[in-house]
């Protein structure tokens, strides 16, 4: 049985003068070797969470664990065995990209033989080996996540956090640090990582606890999550809305047996057209006919009708909703 | 796994100190040889300051080094990395308690503070004729550990309870107070007549050190017993980390 690379237990964290909990009562557990995605809008609390984890962040009550350690009781052997990439670049400045490297080593007691063949492999692996004497003021954002990410293996780390790791990233980057998360997942380090970006989280994690206001409000692999979603498929439909305008069309569709709710998706419309996404609790493809028929006796020319499965963006909004924050 | 760990940092701040040395040595070393230019050369060519005053100036100015030589190298360091670059983050995540990175920081300035003290003797006995007792160097030599190590730790406390907005109130309000109340420019015992400003100079914690260094290296200047010039240094030193601690728990941990 694998155990618990790292254990929360009914964790809040209030920071001082704050109105409410940054963190609210979370609990989870991330099994060893997976890849565990916190997925929440900004200010949900994920970094406060991984701050905690990382002995960065004092809980206000609470447990946490890392490899079985408590993270207040044994902070320096948890210290050992975990590493961060943080979402703000911290490199040390006064220090080249492979110092950065080496140093860290020698923090966690890596001999210096080893440290520096792993400093050179690691440079290697991340593209980075012309850049060893860079400072980290001259490094663009992605080579800067990259060295970060470098640093955080240099100590060959049990768990791994890693906090917004493409945010702001070019794709390319994007595309180079989701391969680089793979192969640690192969290599069987614990990943724990946040996002706020469906896809990403989607596309890493076995399984994802979404995150909003601290407190957690689901928790499974993504596919379980986009099918216990209330109609987690779709109908899309683009049509020339007729005599009667956009809204009656709306109101009438959301009246259609099996459909759970209506919403325009940005982008599909062409001028003079109205696009609707229907969530259907039922096969999407019996939604076919009474569909089109119920637009035909509206007067409305349909253009573009298409079946679709609801991805982790529907489950997400569906959970935390459409406010801005 | 501590100790390696907090060696490991200390070697991070030493070679960094190497990389940087030409601006450790103009940090360290203008500002005194300026005041021995003025004050003794300067000065002293037009009778303007008496004759042997480089000799009680010059055991003030190895103090004065020994402690902002310390405070300096914690103080401005400590105010950015615990904020807008966090670079700190990586070795508070190193295997070792919060507070040895703490301790790490009053060592290193400590070692910079003696090095930068250490330098400015041959600076001084170049510019001035100096007669100190071979006896008198090994009390000056604990004197100006003690001035290190009293300089880092109120560096350490200065440096967490200074918010980084606020960084430029430093010099105006702390550097330059510290600097002219500290016994450096005269004798402590000559203040009889201007009781206010000896009373601030003896809550100057810079005052027993630079005492004590002319006490060792100067005895027939007045001085303050040389007991008294170790007693509240070792106070202070005690005081200000226990402080210096708290403030960088208190930073570093949110
Ligand atoms: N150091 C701090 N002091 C006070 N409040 C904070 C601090 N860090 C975060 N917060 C607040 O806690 C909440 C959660 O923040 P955070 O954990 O950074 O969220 P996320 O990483 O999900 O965007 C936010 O409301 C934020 O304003
Ligand atoms: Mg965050």
């Amino acid at each position: 049985m694998a155990k618990a690379a790292v254990e929360v237990v009914d964790l809040v964290k209030r920071y001082p003068k704050a109105k409410s909990n940054a963190v609210d009562g979370v609990s989870f557990e991330v099994e060893t070797g997976e890849v565990f995605g916190l997925l929440g809008p900004n200010g949900a609390g994920k970094t406060t969470t991984v701050g905690v984890l990382t002995t960065r962040v004092v809980p206000t009550s609470g447990v946490a664990r890392v490899a079985g350690l408590d993270v207040r009781a044994d902070a320096v052997a948890v210290c050992a065995r975990l590493a961060v990439v943080p979402q703000r670049q911290n490199l040390d400045r006064s220090l080249g990209v492979r110092d950065n490297l080496v140093f860290h080593a020698a923090y966690h007691g890596v001999g210096r033989a080893e440290r520096n063949r792993r400093a050179d492999t690691l440079l290697e692996r991340m593209g980075l080996s012309d850049k060893a004497k860079a400072i980290a003021d001259d490094l663009s954002g992605g080579q800067a996540q990259r060295v970060m990410i470098a640093r955080a293996l240099m100590h060959r780390p049990e768990v791994l956090f890693l906090d917004e790791p493409s945010t702001g990233l070019d794709p390319q980057a994007r595309l180079f640090v989701h391969d680089q998360i793979r192969s640690l997942r192969d290599e069987g380090i614990t990943v724990v990582l946040t996002t706020h970006d469906m896809d990403e989280a989607h596309k890493l994690s076995d399984r994802i606890g979404i995150v909003d206001h601290g407190t957690l409000l689901a928790l499974d692999t993504p596919d379980k999550l986009v099918r216990a979603l209330p109609g987690s498929a779709t109908v899309e439909v683009v049509a020339e809305p007729g005599p009667g305008g956009v809204e009656p069309l709306r109101v009438a569709l959301a009246g259609l047996d099996g459909v759970a709710r209506v919403e325009t998706p940005p982008g599909r419309a062409q001028p003079g057209t109205e696009a609707f996404r229907l969530s259907v609790t039922c096969e999407p493809s019996t939604l076919l006919a009474p569909v089109v028929d119920l637009l035909g006796r509206h007067g409305a020319g349909v253009r573009d009708v298409s079946l679709g499965e609801s991805t982790l963006e529907d489950v997400f909004i569906d959970l935390t909703g459409r406010d801005l924050r | 796994m501590s100790g390696r760990a907090f060696l490991a940092v200390l070697r991070r701040d030493v070679y960094v100190t190497g990389r940087e040395l030409p601006s450790f040595l103009a940090q360290t070393l203008v500002q005194p040889f300026f005041f021995l230019l003025v004050f003794v050369v300067v000065l002293g060519r037009g009778g303007f300051v008496a004759e042997g005053y480089g000799e009680i100036m010059l055991p003030g100015l190895i103090a004065l080094n020994a402690m902002f030589g310390a405070l300096q190298s914690v103080t401005l360091p400590l105010v950015f990395e615990l904020s807008w670059t966090r670079e700190i983050d990586d070795r508070l995540l190193a295997p070792m308690p919060v507070w040895a990175v703490a301790v790490e920081k009053i060592v290193f300035a400590g070692l910079r503070g003696l090095l930068a003290s250490l330098l400015m003797v041959p600076i001084g006995l170049l510019m001035i004729d100096v007669h100190w007792p071979a006896d008198g160097l090994l009390p000056a030599f604990a004197m100006v550990v003690l001035g290190s190590l009293l300089g880092a730790a109120m560096g350490l406390t200065i440096g967490t309870a200074v918010p980084p907005r606020r960084i430029n109130i430093l010099f105006a309000v702390i550097f330059t107070p510290l600097l002219f109340t500290g016994s450096v420019q005269y004798p402590w015992l000559t203040l009889q007549d201007l009781r206010w400003f000896q009373v601030l100079s003896a809550l100057n914690p810079l005052t027993y050190v630079s005492e004590g260094l002319r006490a060792a290296l100067v005895p027939d200047v007045p001085h303050l017993p040389l007991w008294v010039c170790v007693v509240v240094p070792v106070l202070a030193i005690v005081l200000f980390t226990l402080l210096g601690i708290r403030g960088f728990l208190r930073r570093a941990l949110d």
